[in-house]
């Protein structure tokens, strides 16, 4: 598996990460030594074996259904860049 | 008569398919312990981890996992004893970590199945693909700020279920019936309230069009339609507007769209056009959940009486017509009044009565179930005065409104205005007497053959007797004077 600019680039759009044009070359091969890398993972035979969720094999932990947190919005809203009254802002999004 | 619309090609069959978002009944939210109330502050309802600070884990609500399950009982599908949980990727300001946490290989509930009943009487099973828990995200509002959005996180991260059908509806009247009845079974269960208005019950309407007996072809998805009438709407105007692609000349593109109800028309919503690359992958936070045979078991016992089993007992129990018991149990509190009004007396007197005077006085008073123009003891006191003949079914109707208006008792009402039937056959016969001589010319066409005049002549005596005469009497003395 080999990644070309294009995809880069639109991966960089769904993340939500400017990326100039004269970094997507060097990002394309970074992430495709990663790629690589993983891709090894391809030689060992998995067949019959179950998908694994998780290395430990201990059960989800679960919490009683209680309200034990929240009421601190200002705490919340303490690292906001912007924010207008007890709201957050952000650039106008519209449909 | 199946569903058609007729285009210049010849008839078109609607297939649609629907996505309901239903909000959880709970406390606190799935995955933190702020609260999970609607409404409140801005932000007040919310923890670190649902506005996705840095290192806050998701630690799993049980009641959210046991909602889910009860609905999977209700749609009589199949419980998943192993789930887990997936991040969804994609980017909006309303939802922080970037991420929603979803299920999407492995859902807590399998394939199920729903019955609708449509106008006609006709029954159809419409199927349950699955349903998955997930987070629900932030509310963004656009109109408080001349430039900027602002963001209400205090939706984000309360527990949805997302209900998904299969693509076995083929009429708007097919969408809205199948919807109101996942409403109807998650308020009976309790799981989610069904609001509408309030946004804690929602779909996405998946519709594509075809010729009869053809493969399915491309459909849209029409996101976030927030009413019953809004989605059979949606449904109509959008196979209108796919036919009339096709049928000039043109392909239908699978995207995204978004119902205007002003204009009844759909719209592309461009900005989702990256929306369908949600790069899942498995939740890292999570472990898999795994449920114990016995706690499925367990909550299927003390699952409530679900609305289609209510009716078969009320036809059953009651002997009413299937059609109303079907009115009754539309919601479980006027199943319950029904039903403690009906227990000992006659179950199809109780029925019309409910069905007839009592829910007209309650939309005319503006009134509602729980606060029930007349109490359910004062109803069934009323119905035993007709049973035991001491009033008759007229005089009844007046008491009945006499009940609503001034909340008294329906035995105080009869005493005072004196309404006890007459079944005192001297004094109906004496009645029948008068009004036979004061109408002799009516008399002699009755005796002509006139028949008709028979319930002119009963008419004029219940008339005399102010009502109160007992109709059977009256009929019986009639027939006997006129010979």
């Amino acid at each position: 598996m080999s990644l070309d600019a294009a995809t880069v680039r639109r991966i960089a759009r769904l993340a939500r990460i400017r990326v100039d044009d004269t970094e997507v070359e060097t990002l394309k091969s970074e992430l495709n030594a990663i790629l690589g890398y993983v891709e090894q993972l391809g030689e060992v035979n998995v067949d019959g074996i179950e998908p694994l969720s998780g290395g430990a094999q201990m059960a989800l932990r679960q919490r009683e259904d209680y309200v034990t947190d929240g009421e601190i919005a200002e705490k919340v809203l303490a690292n906001a860049p912007d924010r207008e009254q007890n709201f957050f802002a952000v650039p106008k999004v519209v449909e | 008569m199946a569903y058609m619309l007729e285009g210049r090609t010849g008839a078109w069959e609607v297939v649609v398919g629907l996505e309901i978002h239903a909000q959880v009944i709970s406390e606190s939210k799935l995955f933190s312990g702020a609260s999970a109330t609607y409404g409140g502050a801005p932000n007040a309802h919310v923890s670190f981890v649902d506005a996705g600070f840095p290192g806050m884990l998701p630690v799993i609500n049980k009641e959210c996992v046991a909602q889910a399950v009860r609905t999977g009982l209700g749609l009589k599908a199949k419980i998943n004893l192993f789930s887990r949980f997936d991040r969804k990727n994609y980017f909006y300001a309303d939802l922080p970590n970037g991420y929603q946490i979803s299920q999407f290989e492995h859902p807590i509930v399998g394939t199920g199945i729903v019955e609708i009943e449509l106008q006609d009487g006709t029954l159809k099973q419409i199927g349950i693909t699955r349903l998955h828990l997930e987070q629900d995200a932030g509310k963004s509002m656009h109109d408080q700020h001349a430039s900027k959005s602002v963001i209400d996180l205090n939706r984000a991260g309360v527990a949805l279920m997302e209900i998904v059908s299969e693509p076995d509806i083929r009429s708007p009247e097919e969408a809205g019936a199948y919807l109101r009845k996942i409403r109807q079974i998650v308020r009976y269960l309790g799981t989610c309230d069904g609001n509408m208005e309030e946004g804690s019950m929602r779909a996405d309407v998946n519709v594509s069009v075809r010729k009869p007996g053809e493969e399915f072809r491309t459909r849209c998805e029409i996101k976030n339609v927030n009413s019953v009438r809004f989605v059979m709407h949606a449904v109509e105007a959008e196979a209108m507007r796919q036919i009339e692609v096709w049928e000039s000349g043109g392909e239908v593109v699978q995207e995204t769209r978004l119902y205007d109800p002003s204009k009844g028309e759909t719209r592309s919503m461009r900005s989702k056009e990256d929306a369908h690359d949600y790069r899942y992958f498995p939740e890292p936070d999570l472990l898999p959940l795994v449920l114990e045979q016995s706690f499925v078991d367990d909550l299927a016992a003390k699952l409530p009486e679900l609305p289609d089993e209510k009716r078969r007992r009320f036809c059953d129990d009651y002997g009413i017509p299937f059609y109303d018991a079907g009115v009754l149990v539309a919601d479980q509190a006027t199943a319950d009044f029904y039903e403690s009004v009906a227990k000992g007396r006659d179950g199809k007197l109780t029925a019309n009565w409910m069905s007839g005077d009592f829910f007209a006085a309650m939309n005319r008073t503006g009134k509602s179930i729980e606060n029930p123009p007349v109490s359910a003891a004062d109803f069934g006191a009323l119905l035993d005065l007709i049973t035991d003949k001491t009033i008759n079914g007229r005089i009844a109707k007046d008491v009945f409104e006499e009940m609503v208006e001034t909340g008294k008792a329906p035995g105080a009402i009869v005493e005072e205005k004196g309404l006890r039937q007459v079944t005192d056959t001297g004094a109906i016969d004496a009645a029948v007497t008068k009004v036979l001589a004061d109408n002799q010319d009516k008399v002699a066409e009755y005796k002509s053959g006139k028949d008709k005049l028979f319930g002119f002549f009963v008419g004029q005596v219940m008339k005399a007797m102010q009502g109160k005469g007992n109709p059977a009497l009256v009929n019986e003395a009639v027939k006997k004077q006129l010979g």
